[in-house]
């Protein structure tokens, strides 16, 4: 392998890695805060990129011009977040945060499993493509391969943005303060007065647009079908489990290997692309049970 | 006391009524297809095909004066609901059962419609193992198998860009995917010895992202990159390969694109090898002038908005089958209407023809169907690419012979045997 496929690979792991990253990251989030497994994350991602693609056409067919297809994900994400998330956490998570993890899960299992019904009652079965946000931006040419600047710039910038956004928000604002502090211990953060409650659906609503956020972004790079949100949610939960669960950073560092990893297989060793990222998480979860970011939890008595 | 006295009358009169043969109210044809999962693109299509072809037949008088009727069994629910509905089916009637689309589905379905003595006839599924492998009594093939439609893909690129030097391949990771590249490779190897197989690439079925393919296949810059893909697969992988200028450097072949052509629309360029499992296409060149095949274009397109593909020209064959074989079994029975065994009698030699050119069954019950194959061309009047340069290959002459196994035989084709065949040319 020489010095150009290495950049090749690298380019396309980073492109690939910066998506996985943003749909993880809302996952890893829901997860850190509430400790729910949320299944539903995936048909979320789903109906984010849908979403986006109807109301891109909805926007181009009114005569808008293109460029209106960006505004038009953030609207699907938060869309997804308030309209979707919002009544979730309230109607359903809300009663079973004390229920055992098994059933937490069959729970956002069956919601999942609804929203993925749901998707095909209102965009049917065939593919549906609308990449007009991704021919917009055009090509950047590099070692006589083509790459779409989306990919390539737009999704890593985003991902990067989203990183540093998210450690802000958490770090610096008081918002973020009291949901760290209710992750940290929720019946000590109740105590001095936070209000549980409203934390959680508000986690629950930024988690479930970044769902919607991630679908938005891919939905210009790919068919959009039924199914598309499972594939999802198995290699989210790959980055979360691997990046120790509530790790903001280490999911970010997870998707860059795992997508490092998978493109690298490409260019020496196809056959087994679908193989590296479950190769990296065993590697990790074998030397560090917790996960790479993962803190070993003291057991409460 | 008097429902056993009943069920001795019923058992004691049923030897007469399998004698005498009666004409049914009505013939129940048991139809499974994908409704939902990936490859739902096929099955939905195929249903509206097959319910607009029932209304067809009985509106014209049923088959010998008995209305058919139409069952649906969803294949994406899972084979095991797939199998548990086959057998009620069956065991609630059915006289015929047209399955199925899926490979896997046909090899499970093959061995329960013999064990259940019931007509099957696989109308879309390509594995060519099923009767390469097996003998059955009950089983029956309306169309080709994977191995002629192959052949007919590298007869046409041989045909039409007979200099290429290299190679490269993106096929689905599951049995068609690399079924197909078997064949393909194996009559390459064959045929064109000293063309170089560049690269070899299996991305996961239904994946969302080709990109590290693409930079690869960029890097490589093959001639020729065949894939088999299909649905969203083919269509993410074409829409992704055009967005990057792959398809300006590589001259694609993609046998199974005519059921992508609209959803395509203009991201498909000019140029491209399309296939069509068969003689299959909304504006096929032989049939598109003939009444019959403009009167059920019309009827499909108002019926689902979009234009026929080839799960529907299979769904039209499967029925044909069933209607002629009964015919002919009828006609053989001095008029009256025949039993299972008389109408698999008159299966053997039997001679069809749904929207295509008319298929045969052959002894060994696969059906030998012509091929179409074309080259993308854009700017039309419609929003998507049509095919021009179009050639239909005589189906026999790419169709294993009895009794041989297809990767073999492809391979001891010699250097020449594409200009040994039979072709029909039409520029669009």
């Amino acid at each position: 392998m020489n010095l150009t496929l290495f950049l090749l690979a690298l380019f396309d792991g980073i492109a690939y890695a910066a998506l996985v990253f943003i749909v993880a990251v809302g996952l890893t989030l829901i997860f850190g805060v509430m400790r729910i497994l949320n299944v539903a994350h995936g048909s979320l991602y789903a109906m984010g990129a849908y979403l986006t693609a109807s109301l891109t056409t909805f926007v181009l067919a009114a005569g808008l011009p293109p460029v209106f297809a960006f505004p038009c994900m953030l609207v699907s994400a938060v869309l997804i977040g308030v309209v979707l998330g919002g009544p979730l956490e309230w109607l359903l998570l809300r009663r079973i945060y004390h229920k055992p993890e098994v059933l937490q899960l069959l729970v956002t299992f069956a919601i999942f499993m609804i929203l993925e019904d749901v998707q095909r009652l209102i965009w049917g079965t065939q593919p549906i493509f609308q990449s007009t946000a991704l021919q917009l931006m055009g090509n950047v040419r590099a070692f006589s391969v083509n790459y779409t600047v989306y990919q390539l710039i737009l999704l890593p910038v985003v991902a990067i943005a989203l990183l540093v956004g998210l450690r802000f928000f958490l770090r610096r604002t008081v918002a973020g303060k009291l949901i760290l502090a209710t992750t940290e211990d929720r019946e000590a953060a109740q105590a001095i007065g936070i209000d549980a409650d409203k934390v959680f659906l508000l986690t629950f609503i930024v988690g479930a647009g970044l769902a919607g956020l991630g679908g938005a972004l891919a939905s210009p790079t790919t068919s959009i079908l039924p199914g598309i949100g499972a594939d999802m949610i198995v290699l989210s939960f790959a980055v979360v489990a691997t990046a120790g669960l509530g790790q903001i950073e280490g999911a970010a560092l997870t998707a860059l290997l795992i997508g490092l990893g998978r493109s690298f297989a490409v260019y020496v060793w196809p056959e087994t692309q679908v193989l590296v990222p479950y190769l990296i998480m065993v590697a990790v979860l074998l030397v560090r049970p917790e996960g790479l970011f993962g803190s070993p939890s003291a057991r409460k008595i | 006391m008097k429902k056993l006295l009943m069920a001795t009358a019923a058992c004691a009169l049923l030897p007469f009524a399998a004698f005498a043969q009666d004409k049914p109210e009505k013939l129940q044809i048991g139809v499974t297809s994908f409704l939902t999962g990936p490859a739902s693109v096929f099955g939905v299509p195929a249903k509206a095909a097959a319910e607009i072809l029932a209304e067809d037949i009985n509106a014209a008088g049923g088959i010998q004066g008995v209305p058919v009727e139409l069952t649906f069994i969803d294949e994406g629910a899972g084979t095991e609901v797939l199998t548990t509905e086959y057998r009620r089916i069956v065991e609630s009637g059915a006289d015929v059962m047209l399955a199925a689309i899926s490979s896997g589905n046909c090899k499970t379905l093959a061995p329960l419609a013999e064990d259940l003595k019931v007509i099957n006839i696989m109308w879309d599924c390509g594995t060519q193992k099923i009767f390469e492998e097996d003998d059955y009594n009950y089983v029956f093939r309306s169309g080709a198998h994977a191995g002629t439609e192959m052949l007919a893909a590298v007869a046409y690129l041989l045909k039409t860009k007979p200099d290429f030097k290299t190679i490269a391949v993106v096929n689905q990771d599951y049995a068609w995917g690399r079924d197909s590249w078997d064949i393909f490779s194996a009559a390459l190897t064959a045929l064109r010895p000293d063309v170089e197989v560049v690269g070899e690439f299996f991305p996961k079925f239904g994946s969302a992202d080709f990109s590290t393919e693409i930079s690869r296949l960029q890097a490589l810059q093959p001639d020729v990159i065949l894939s088999t893909s299909w649905g969203g697969d083919l269509d993410t992988f074409v829409q992704q390969a055009s967005q990057r200028g792959l398809t300006n450097n590589s001259t694609f072949v993609l046998p199974l694109a005519e059921s992508s052509l609209e959803r395509l629309g203009s991201a498909l360029p000019s140029g491209h090898i399309v296939g069509a499992r068969g003689d299959h296409y909304w504006d096929h060149p032989e049939r598109r002038d003939d009444a019959d095949f403009q009167a059920f274009m019309a009827k499909f397109e108002e019926k689902t908005g979009a234009k026929a593909i080839y799960p529907v020209f299979h769904m039209s064959q499967g029925m044909a089958a069933i209607q002629a074989a009964y015919d002919a079994a009828a006609a053989a029975n001095g008029g009256d209407w025949p039993n299972e065994d008389q109408v698999i009698a008159a299966m053997a030699g039997l001679e069809f023809q749904g929207l295509g050119r008319p298929v045969t069954l052959r002894e060994d019950h696969q059906g030998i169907e012509a091929q179409l194959m074309g080259t993308s061309v854009q700017g039309g009047e419609l929003p998507f690419a049509t095919l021009e340069n179009m050639m239909i290959f005589d189906g026999a002459e790419l169709t294993t012979p009895v009794g041989q196994e297809s990767v073999a035989w492809v391979g001891t084709l010699q250097p020449g045997w594409v200009d040994t065949l039979t072709v029909e040319t039409f520029e669009n």
